[in-house]
């Protein structure tokens, strides 16, 4: 295949490459100025790749190394839609507590790019490129303000506990190689009919622990609430979307085309790290008092429900999975620009303690963090519950899991009760002072996200259920 | 295709959106116009949505045995929008839009605070309660009998007593876990059949071992919802701490959907799984018949005596709709109208004198029948109800019943019929108990003197109250007439269906 040929399978990496080159030559020498154009260049960039996703055809490129097809399409258009949205709520945020800068965006575009290219990946290079791609940029945003303590620990901690799940994920990927004798997904696939050797089952393992950390899924999810506390809220927002669908995306090909025969060993080992996540994001978020602590419980414990889909191994599995991610990363990027609308006395509201009486304060805020912590808890019939009822439709209908299903379902209501107190501080709790008006840009995302959520999502869902099931068609399972 | 139900279940809603718009367009510091303009807004949508629910009543064909004014609209994936009533399903209806309007008029001068909120809260719970009764899908049941949970949460929360933060998590919790195994159970219903319609789930045949585990599954919910002793414990907490209007619709609306749920579901859905359970549930109704009129006996918060009075008349309804007879499950269904309208109405009694002396306390009370011989009298016809008088809507439930129980093909049912008739005595202890330590004697507390008997407002709310369960009482038919075809259809099938 020529070099036209590529182009078109490649363009949305290509746009946004380009991109972010341009941006940071723009960004450096266009001073003060160019600060917003750069941001503004980055949104129409990340749109226009989403675009490109969504529109451009079907295919390989790279020898097979890079994969366009209709999961990667739904995907890459979330992403990039997602990271378009932290861009526009990190641009003014950094603004405001007088620290900005052009780095921002340009970062956050190679982190999409990053993505962007796990979704793609089709053999265990780019796989590995795609995803030290994204964590790079991420922990230098993580570490954005340098001038915090707590922002830096974060970045910090999560560069050495990323690093080491790389090596994780190289040292299995050089066994998988080493047993298959290539690192091409389809390829291995081949390799491994019939009984899957140690070698590659060793391998295998290895691979997941290492993605299992990328998505934060218990029990590799011990840098997820230090990180999502230290890092900026915007950052954090991203942090908790994005990344983790790249990485869902990611896991579901590995495991379905480099796999495919050993789908009754991963699906075990996906079902056990799928219901750890949800023990360890239900109880641990019971004693958070930290709103972005909560959060990432939250996140543990919906990876792991998103995990249950993947664990079904089929269609209607992989189709619940993807539907679950665009739901819950909607709910989740609503809920971070709620914190990042409130502040009092300029200081953010981080604790569960500073939204007391929020209800009388800012109503319209409140009853969206009311709509977004009961769709998260899983309540129909808001968003969060659709996104659970199809991963436990799923998983109910998958041999095995029906038990696993209950499980998930029972540790729900345990997670409940956090979301509940949420509520209850914010409706019951006497109020605590006058918050300072909440500023324009993430009132907008958190009220959008919010009637999203609550009762936009009803007339939505066939539209989401037929684009999921397109998708998930992709990974060519029964 | 005629679109009455679904104007019937969502005319709340849009009185809910306009009493929003009338807060917006009162402004900043409009609160306190805006909460009397919502007043009224929400008595008209109440009664409009009660004469909606009166036309689809009269338009109501009863000899059919099937589902009436069906509305199916595909949404996504199997899931439709589909609504019907049948004989079961349209007196609720009705019991939800009447006592609505009387709840409205209960939190008139009552609720002080955030009324605005109150409002819409009320108003979208009607809408939810009525969609229970009227959905014929299971996936839009359980989003409607699910979706009620948030606004019950927040009028026990934020409008209730003392204890409120304690008694709301508990009523949502205990709520929520029993509801996630009901929609294990939907969801694997929805993968075995490929269809999530519930006149169609009737007709699927489910095997045995499948349906003995959806049958727990629902039964897990609903006994939760009913509730049943041992998982009754949440309702007086919830009932104690809710404002009046909130005990109301739990005790008249909410506690209803179990047992309708048992008889929408786990008879016609899981026949031979309910048959080999009737035992157990015959066992716990007793038990709950017996043993929580004794816990009513010894209460001395009135409310809380009438919340497990409550429990003790669920028992009825439950071992009436698992007797497998035709005047088991009529007097089941009868009872749970009954009920709704007695026990409503004992809690807003309760209400009357709280709201002039703020407390429950049995024994801040006595002598009352002197100060206030109206009230006095309007308590008596409801005790009476609650007792189950002949001449009371409350005694064709309970007799029906238990003719029903010791008529049940399984063996058990003559035993049960024999303990819960002790409940019949029992709650009259309970409930003249009640009635003499708070109405006779001489007034020992001087803050009572001077106490207000029943103003206008009070009267019109007790009016239709009172007519219905004197009229219940003594031409019940009009409540058989209705809902005879489709309890026979059901009776039969089930037999047909466990062969007995």
């Amino acid at each position: 295949m020529g070099l036209d040929g590529l182009i078109p399978i490649a363009t949305p990496e290509i746009i946004l490459a380009s991109s972010a080159l341009g941006l940071l030559v723009l960004g450096a020498f266009a001073g003060k100025a160019g600060r917003l154009m750069v941001s503004w260049g980055a949104i129409a960039a990340l749109c226009w790749a989403a675009d490109a996703a969504a529109t451009g055809p079907e295919g390989v490129a790279f020898s097979g190394a890079l994969i366009a097809d209709g999961a990667s399409a739904f995907a890459k258009v979330v992403i990039y839609l997602e990271t378009a949205v932290a861009i526009y709520l990190g641009e003014r945020w950094l603004a405001r507590v007088g620290n900005p800068s052009f780095e921002y965006p340009v970062l956050i575009v190679l982190a999409a790019l990053g993505m962007g290219m796990m979704a793609s990946a089709g053999d265990l290079i780019s796989l590995y490129i795609g995803i030290e791609l994204q964590s790079l940029a991420l922990y230098v945003l993580c570490a954005f303000r340098r001038d915090d303590a707590r922002a830096s620990e974060a970045g910090l901690k999560y560069f050495v506990l990323g690093a080491l799940s790389s090596g994780l994920l190289l040292y299995g990927a050089s066994l998988i190689y080493g047993f298959s004798g290539s690192t091409h997904f389809a390829d291995i696939g081949r390799a491994t009919t019939g009984a899957a050797g140690t070698g590659v089952v060793f391998g295998l393992v290895f691979l997941i622990c290492g993605l299992a950390f990328k998505v934060s899924a218990a029990p590799f999810h011990m840098w997820t609430p230090d990180v999502y506390e230290g890092s900026p809220t915007p950052v954090t927002a991203l942090l908790a979307a994005a990344p983790k669908i790249a990485a869902m995306v990611l896991f579901a090909r590995v495991l379905t085309q480099a796999f495919p025969h050993a789908i009754t060993q991963w699906s075990q080992v996906i079902t056990a790290i799928a219901l750890i996540s949800v023990t360890v994001g239900a109880l641990g978020g019971l004693v958070q008092k930290n709103l972005k602590r909560l959060l990432a419980y939250s996140s543990i414990a919906n990876i792991g429900y998103a995990l249950l889909g993947l664990a079904s191994g089929s269609q209607t599995g992989l189709q619940a999975m993807l539907m679950f991610m665009t739901l819950y990363v909607i709910d989740v990027t609503g809920f971070f620009a709620c914190l990042l609308a409130l502040s009092r006395n300029g200081k953010p509201m981080e604790t569960l303690s500073s939204l007391s009486g929020l209800v009388r304060e800012r109503p319209a805020l409140a009853v969206a963090i009311t709509i977004l912590s009961l769709s998260v808890l899983g309540l129909p019939p808001l968003s969060g519950f659709w996104a659970k009822f199809y991963v436990f439709k799923a998983a109910v209908s998958t041999h095995g899991l029906e038990g696993a299903a209950v499980y998930g379902l029972v540790m729900s209501v345990a997670a409940a009760f956090y979301y509940l107190r949420v509520i209850k501080t914010m409706w019951f709790d006497a109020p605590e002072g006058a918050t300072d008006a909440p500023p324009f840009d993430a009132r907008l995302i958190a009220l959008g996200a919010a009637a999203f959520s609550f009762p936009l999502v009803m007339p939505a869902l066939s539209v989401l259920d037929a684009l999921a099931a397109t998708a998930a068609k992709a990974f060519g399972l029964a | 295709m005629s679109h009455i139900l679904t104007l019937t279940t969502f005319a709340p809603t849009i009185g809910a959106l306009a009493i929003l718009l009338l807060r917006f367009a009162a402004g900043k510091g409009g609160e306190e116009a805006a909460g009397k303009g919502a007043l009224w807004v929400a008595l008209a949508t109440t009664l409009a949505t009660f004469a909606l629910s009166v036309v689809m009543i009269a338009d109501f064909d009863t000899r059919l045995t099937g589902f009436q004014f069906v509305e199916d609209q595909a949404w996504f994936s199997v899931v439709h929008y589909a609504m019907g009533v049948d004989g079961i399903s349209a007196p609720f209806v009705l019991l939800t839009t009447f006592l609505m309007p009387i709840c409205i008029l209960a939190s008139w001068s009552s609720i002080k605070t955030r009324l605005v909120e109150y409002l819409i809260a009320f108003l979208m719970l009607e809408t939810l309660m009525i969609g229970v009764f009227t959905a014929l899908d299971l996936v839009l049941f359980y989003v409607f009998f699910e979706f009620g949970l948030i606004p019950m949460f927040l009028i026990i929360g934020v409008w209730g007593g003392k204890n409120r933060v304690y008694a709301a998590y508990k009523f949502f919790l205990y709520t929520l876990l029993g509801s996630v195994l009901m929609l294990a159970a939907i969801l694997a219903m929805t993968t075995i059949a490929g269809t999530t319609s519930i006149p169609a789930l009737m007709q699927t045949h489910f095997a045995p071992l499948a349906q003995t585990l959806f049958f727990l599954a629902f039964f897990a919910s609903f006994a939760v919802k009913m509730p049943m002793w041992p998982v009754h414990t949440w309702l007086p907490d919830a009932h104690v701490e809710a404002p009046t209007a909130g005990s109301v619709i739990l005790a008249g609306v909410l506690l209803k959907m179990g047992g309708y749920g048992f008889l929408r579901f786990s008879l016609p859905m899981f026949p031979q799984a309910s048959m080999t359970f009737t035992p157990l549930i015959f066992a716990l109704s007793a038990i709950a018949i017996v043993y929580t009129s004794l816990v009513a006996f010894r209460q001395t918060d009135m409310k809380k005596l009438i919340a497990y009075s409550s429990v003790a008349h669920m028992g009825f309804v439950t071992m009436g709709i698992f007797a497998g007879t035709l005047q088991g499950a009529q007097g089941a269904v009868f009872q749970m109208l009954s009920h709704g309208v007695i026990s409503g109405a004992l809690f807003l009694c309760v209400g009357v004198i709280y709201d002039r002396m703020h407390t429950r306390e049995i024994a801040f009370y006595g002598g009352l029948a002197d100060l206030m011989p109206w009230y006095a009298a309007t308590f008596l016809l409801f005790t009476m109800g609650n007792v189950g008088l002949p001449g009371t809507s409350g005694f064709v439930g309970e007799i029906l019943t238990m003719t029903g129980v010791y008529g049940s093909p399984s063996s058990a049912g003559t035993w049960t019929a024999f303990v819960s008739a002790s409940g019949v005595i029992l709650s009259a202890v309970y409930a003249l108990s009640l009635y003499r330590r708070v109405m006779f004697g001489t007034v020992t507390n001087p803050k009572l003197v001077g106490i207000l008997d029943l103003d206008v407002r009070e009267v019109a709310i007790f009016t239709p109250l009172v007519v219905s369960a004197l009229v219940l009482g003594v031409q019940p038919h009009l409540i058989f007439n209705f809902t005879d075809a489709s309890v026979a259809h059901l009776v039969t099938t089930w037999r047909a269906a466990v062969g007995g």
